[in-house]
C-alpha cells in the first residue's frame, strides 16, 4: 500500500452568491486594491491516505467528499494529490 | 404523545424543546445522539436548536453521521413524526430528510430577534391547528438560515404547497424588507412531501409560555397533540 498526501478545495459553486467573498472584495476596494476582482472564499482540507495506486487514493477522497467533507447542491471542490515517500 | 428530544454534543435549545413539548400536554424526554436505536412509543422527535459538533465544516454535517440520526431517517421514512428546529433543520437538509441548504445570511450577521412568519400551509400534523394565512411571533437566532435549493426543487416546494411557513410583515405581507436572511421566497420552514417531517429556522420553544412575552410558538406544539390524538383516538 501507499501514502498519498491530498489537498481538498473547496468553493462554493458558480451562480451561489458568495457574501463572504462580496464583503471581502468590498473592503479590498475600499483598501485601493482596485485590481482584484472575483474574491470567493472557500475552504481548504488536507488528509493522508492509503491506497494502492493514486487512482484508488483519489477514488476514496472523491467519495469522502461526496459523502461529507463537500455539499453537492452548494459546492464545487478539487483534489490534488501527491506519493508520500515511505518512511 | 411522546417526544424524544435528541441531544447532540453542542445542542443548546434542547431544554425548551422538552419544556414545550410538556406544556402543550406530551411526555418529553431526550435521546442521546450516540443510542442506536428509538425507543418504540416515541410519536415525534425534534431536532434541536444550537450548534451540533461545534458547526464544524458546514452546519448539520457531522450530526447527521450521529448513530441516532441514522434511526431517525428510518423513523421519518416509516412516516413518524420529525420536526428540525433551526441547527436541526440545517441537520435535516444535510441528512436529506429535507431538501436544500442553509446558506450563510447574506448580512454575514448573526440575527437573534424575534420575526413574524405565516402559515402557508396548514395540512400538515404541525401546522393543522393553524388557520391559513396566520401569522406568528417567533424569535429566529441563526448565522446559516438563508435557504436555497435549485430553481426545481423551489417549484416543487411552491407547487406542493411545501412551504409551510414564510418570513414576513406583522401584517401578513411576505416581501423583501420582511426577509431576515436572504432566504428565496421568504422560505422560513419546509416540509417533506409526505408531510410528516417539518424544518424551521424559527424557534417556536422559545416562545412557548407567556411569561416570556409571547407563547404563539405553542400552536405548533398544540397541532402536533391534536394530529396525535387524530391518529391515535383514545
Amino acid at each position: 500500500m501507499n501514502t498519498y498526501h491530498a489537498t481538498v478545495t473547496i468553493t462554493l459553486r458558480k451562480g451561489i452568491l458568495d457574501v463572504q467573498g462580496k464583503t471581502v472584495e468590498h473592503a479590498l476596494h475600499a483598501s485601493s486594491f482596485s485590481t482584484l476582482t472575483d474574491v470567493r472564499i472557500g475552504k481548504h482540507v488536507e488528509m493522508t491516505v492509503t491506497a494502492a495506486s493514486e487512482e484508488e487514493a483519489r477514488a476514496h477522497v472523491d467519495a469522502g467528499c461526496k459523502a461529507l467533507i463537500a455539499n453537492p447542491i452548494i459546492e464545487d471542490y478539487s483534489i490534488t494529490l501527491h506519493a508520500m515517500e515511505a518512511a | 404523545m411522546n417526544y424524544g428530544i435528541v441531544v447532540f454534543p453542542g445542542s443548546n435549545c434542547d431544554h425548551d424543546a422538552l419544556t414545550a413539548a410538556q406544556r402543550s400536554g406530551g411526555n418529553a424526554r431526550y435521546l442521546f445522539h450516540k443510542e442506536t436505536s428509538i425507543p418504540s412509543d416515541i410519536d415525534c422527535i425534534i431536532l434541536p436548536g444550537g450548534f451540533s459538533f461545534g458547526d464544524y465544516l458546514r452546519c448539520g454535517a457531522i450530526a447527521r453521521f450521529s448513530p441516532l440520526m441514522r434511526e431517525v431517517v428510518t423513523f421519518a421514512n416509516k412516516g413518524g413524526l420529525v420536526i428540525g428546529i433551526c441547527n436541526g433543520f440545517q441537520i435535516l437538509t444535510e441528512s436529506g430528510l429535507l431538501p436544500g441548504v442553509l446558506l450563510r445570511n447574506t448580512s454575514l450577521s448573526f440575527i437573534c430577534r424575534d420575526v413574524y412568519i405565516r402559515t402557508d400551509n396548514t395540512q400538515s400534523p404541525f401546522t393543522s391547528s393553524l388557520q391559513q394565512g396566520q401569522v406568528l411571533r417567533i424569535p429566529i437566532a441563526h448565522g446559516e438560515g438563508n435557504y436555497f435549493a435549485e430553481p426545481e426543487t423551489i417549484r416543487r416546494l411552491e407547487d406542493e404547497g411545501r412551504v409551510a411557513f414564510r418570513y414576513c410583515t406583522a401584517g401578513g405581507d411576505s416581501n423583501d424588507e420582511a426577509n431576515p436572511n436572504g432566504s428565496i421566497n421568504n422560505i422560513a420552514g419546509i416540509l417533506n412531501e409526505r408531510g410528516n417531517v417539518l424544518g424551521m429556522m424559527p424557534h417556536p420553544e422559545r416562545y412557548a409560555d407567556k411569561a416570556l412575552g409571547c407563547d404563539d410558538g405553542m400552536a405548533i406544539f398544540q397541532s402536533i397533540a391534536n394530529a396525535m390524538r387524530i391518529a391515535m383516538p383514545l
